[in-house]
């Protein structure tokens, strides 16, 4: 995968490169808004990871520029901002996620991913399969070898999105924003719990794992 | 130094208010006694003026009833008779050419008898007499065409007639006695307008000074306060005037900063203290793992912990960031319609295995839509630290421990209500301190947090222009979120 990284900071742009590389993917680093622009207009990265302060041209107006010249690349906004409506300015301005520093590389890491796979979405499927697991989206059932598991409408939200996310890792804060639909952090592990009961629900009774715990990171979905 | 001092006083006598405000008034004053008192002699003078013409019309009548009466030679009797009287009016009898015959006149501006009527404009004249009593009194040397001519010619204004005969009769009248007066008019002008000066010039002196004195104490007094010493104040003399009620303002504002600053440096503390405290566990394990040997699986393990710890330290600098955004109330983004309801049964919901695990029954008590202007984020995140708060409070306190979350509209405010049956919080000092910024109570020193999440469910409240209270239930506590309800609903 290659990314577009638009940082200003020299030493934590490095250490994004760097830490890319480590995870298999290319990551190119423009220090300023003008140099990202240019190198983001040629339409060649998978996703782009931009700081809200740039000099010269500031992450939102990049963000419009391209999205005006018909440029799709899915955007994770990174800002040391932290106002209480930041994250909307941010995604009206055309990002697609957004990411308050400081972040844990993980967290960063698991976004970007997810982001970058947005392109070849699973929407459209009414039927996601993961081994021998199965969610149905319009009949809301979920099977696990051809067994019926009965599940609470929350929980069946929860699976749905890790099922549609399967073999990527999603950490806590992705589920609650996108299972609850809320953008804080959970003071205790309570969307530890809500996994724990639905891995015990859809693991209990069966031989294999698939709902795995990714240290420091957060939780994966992955058959055998 | 005094004489530096000194030196600077009187242009900053200038600058003050008290002598800007006397200098205006000065000037208004004078303007409008001036203006007064030319209004006055102005008046005054036409009055004398027309006195004086009816003076003269009562002459020139006399005159004619003795020219009726015995002709040439009787006027001319009558008026060398009035003319001899003291202080008398002008009198002339001149030929048809303009030469003079008889009268008190002795010379007169020329043209004045070829018009006949009054005359236009004062005129000059030369009394009989007079210039020869002038010429004998003056140093001899002097030519007599440059002898002081105010001294001898006076004005006057005058009736001209002729007789029948073409002779020439001129009747006139001094006006040496309007000039005195207006003379005496303008010099008491001056007078009274120097007093004022005088006058204005002291209050000046005064008055400026003593603002500029108080003036000066206020800014000495604050400058000792800007040097560091909060606890000084602005004298207040007693005297209950403007100056008095400014220093009493700016003393109440000083109190204020002085507690702000007390709270600011009690947080500091406790930032230092709570994040303190992590760092040196941070620091210490680092350490330890680098004394160990590596390749150990003790390696592993340390690093693992300092980002546990770290991600700890992230949550807690980002509380503390947002509490203060919050606080700073700057939010630019139009608040939405929210469902309180809807936001209590997603936060219960959210809570319910967490409570579960620890044997603590959750339940909301919600289920008619409860719309206010809100921040849904916000409103979530403050619930969800309450609850948090009183699971974690509440458990295993009793055999039943239960955690309430009920909403009610009374007086106008929509009430959320969290009450779990947990030890409470008896003493109402401590109650107060609880959303205090990093304050934890003694009997949750042992619980993990942060000892942010209440002052950030305050913050939370007070954006939405609601309160946060803490009242003591029985047994346990119950926080209650009151929002203002949306208007128009």
């Amino acid at each position: 995968m290659k990314i577009l990284v638009i940082e200003d900071d020299r030493e934590a742009a490095e250490y994004l490169e760097k830490a890319f590389a480590e995870a298999g993917h290319t990551a190119h680093v423009a220090g300023d808004g003008e140099t990202g622009f240019v190198l983001a207009d040629s339409g060649e990265y998978d996703i782009m990871v931009v700081d809200r302060m740039l000099p010269r041209r500031d992450g939102l107006s990049l963000i419009a520029a391209l999205r005006s010249r018909g440029n799709a690349t899915p955007v994770l906004i990174l800002s040391a901002l932290g106002e209480v409506d930041d994250r909307v300015t941010g995604l009206r301005a055309g990002g697609d996620d957004y990411l308050t520093k400081p972040y844990a590389f993980s967290e960063l890491l698991a976004r970007v991913e997810v982001l970058s796979r947005r392109a070849s979405s699973r929407e459209a499927e009414t039927v996601y399969r993961a081994g021998d697991l199965e969610l149905d989206r319009l009949s809301h059932t979920v099977r696990r070898a051809g067994q019926d598991i009965t599940l609470q409408p929350r929980e069946f939200r929860l699976l749905e999105y890790l099922m549609r996310h399967a073999g990527q890792v999603v950490t806590r804060t992705m589920l609650l924003e996108n299972v609850w639909d809320y953008h804080f952090d959970p003071q205790t592990n309570v969307i530890d719990v809500h996994v724990s009961r639905l891995r015990g629900k859809i693991e209990k009774n069966f031989d294999s794992p698939i709902l795995h715990t990714v240290r420091g990171a957060g939780y994966m979905l992955k058959a055998g | 130094m005094t004489q530096i001092t000194n030196a600077f006083r009187l242009p900053a006598i200038m600058r003050t208010t008290a002598a800007r405000l006397s200098a205006l008034y000065f000037i208004l004053f004078a303007m409008c006694a001036m203006l007064l008192v030319f209004y006055m002699t102005s008046l005054s003078a036409r009055m004398l003026t027309v006195q004086t013409q009816e003076t003269i019309n009562e002459e020139v009548q006399g005159l004619d009833q003795a020219y009726r009466r015995g002709g040439l030679p009787i006027l001319v009797r009558t008026i060398e008779q009035r003319s001899r009287q003291p202080g008398a009016n002008l009198y002339l009898i001149a030929d048809p050419h303009g030469r003079i015959l008889t009268g008190n006149v002795e010379s007169l501006e020329p043209g004045i008898l070829e018009i006949e009527g009054w005359t236009e404009r004062p005129f000059s004249y030369q009394r009989y007499g007079e210039a020869a009593r002038v010429r004998r009194n003056a140093v001899e040397e002097l030519p007599a065409d440059q002898l002081p001519m105010s001294e001898t010619r006076h004005n006057a204004i005058a009736l001209v007639s002729r007789l029948p005969n073409q002779m020439i009769v001129l009747v006139g009248r001094d006006l040496g006695e309007p000039e005195r007066f207006r003379a005496v008019v303008r010099q008491a002008l001056m007078f009274a307008l120097g007093m004022m000066a005088l006058g204005g010039l002291l209050i000046w002196y005064f008055v400026g000074r003593r603002a500029l004195r108080r003036i000066d104490s206020v800014s000495e007094a604050s400058r000792r306060i800007m040097g560091g010493d909060l606890s000084g104040r602005l004298p207040i003399t007693g005297a209950g005037d403007e100056f008095d009620r400014l220093s009493e303002n700016l003393n109440t504002m000083l109190t204020k900063i002085a507690g702000l600053n007390d709270g600011l440096k009690q947080v500091s503390d406790n930032i230092a203290h709570d994040l303190k405290t992590p760092l040196t566990r941070l620091r210490n394990r680092a350490e330890a793992a680098l004394a160990s040997h590596p390749k150990t699986a003790g390696y592993r393990e340390a690093l693992e912990s300092t980002i546990v710890e770290s991600d700890r330290l992230i949550k807690t600098f980002n509380a503390i960031l947002m509490i203060s955004r919050l606080e700073a109330g700057n939010s630019t983004e139009a608040l939405v319609s929210v469902d309180l309801s809807a936001t209590i049964r997603d936060v219960v919901e959210l809570y319910e295995p967490v409570a579960e695990e620890c044997n603590v029954i959750l339940e909301a008590v919600a289920s008619e839509a409860s719309l206010i202007d809100g921040n849904r984020e916000l409103i979530g995140q403050a619930l969800s630290n309450v609850v948090d708060n009183a699971i974690k409070y509440s458990m295993g306190t009793s055999d039943k421990p239960a955690v309430r979350v009920s909403i009610e509209k009374a007086d106008g405010e929509i009430r959320l209500n969290v009450s779990d049956n947990g030890h409470g919080i008896p003493d109402p000092g401590d109650r107060e301190r609880a959303t205090e910024r990093f304050v934890r109570l003694e009997q949750s020193r042992s619980q993990p947090g942060s000892g942010l999440g209440l002052s950030l469910a305050k913050a939370v409240m007070k954006f939405h222009g609601g309160r946060l209270d803490l009242v003591p239930g029985n047994p346990g506590l119950t926080v209650v979120m009151a929002f203002p309800e949306a208007k128009g609903a």
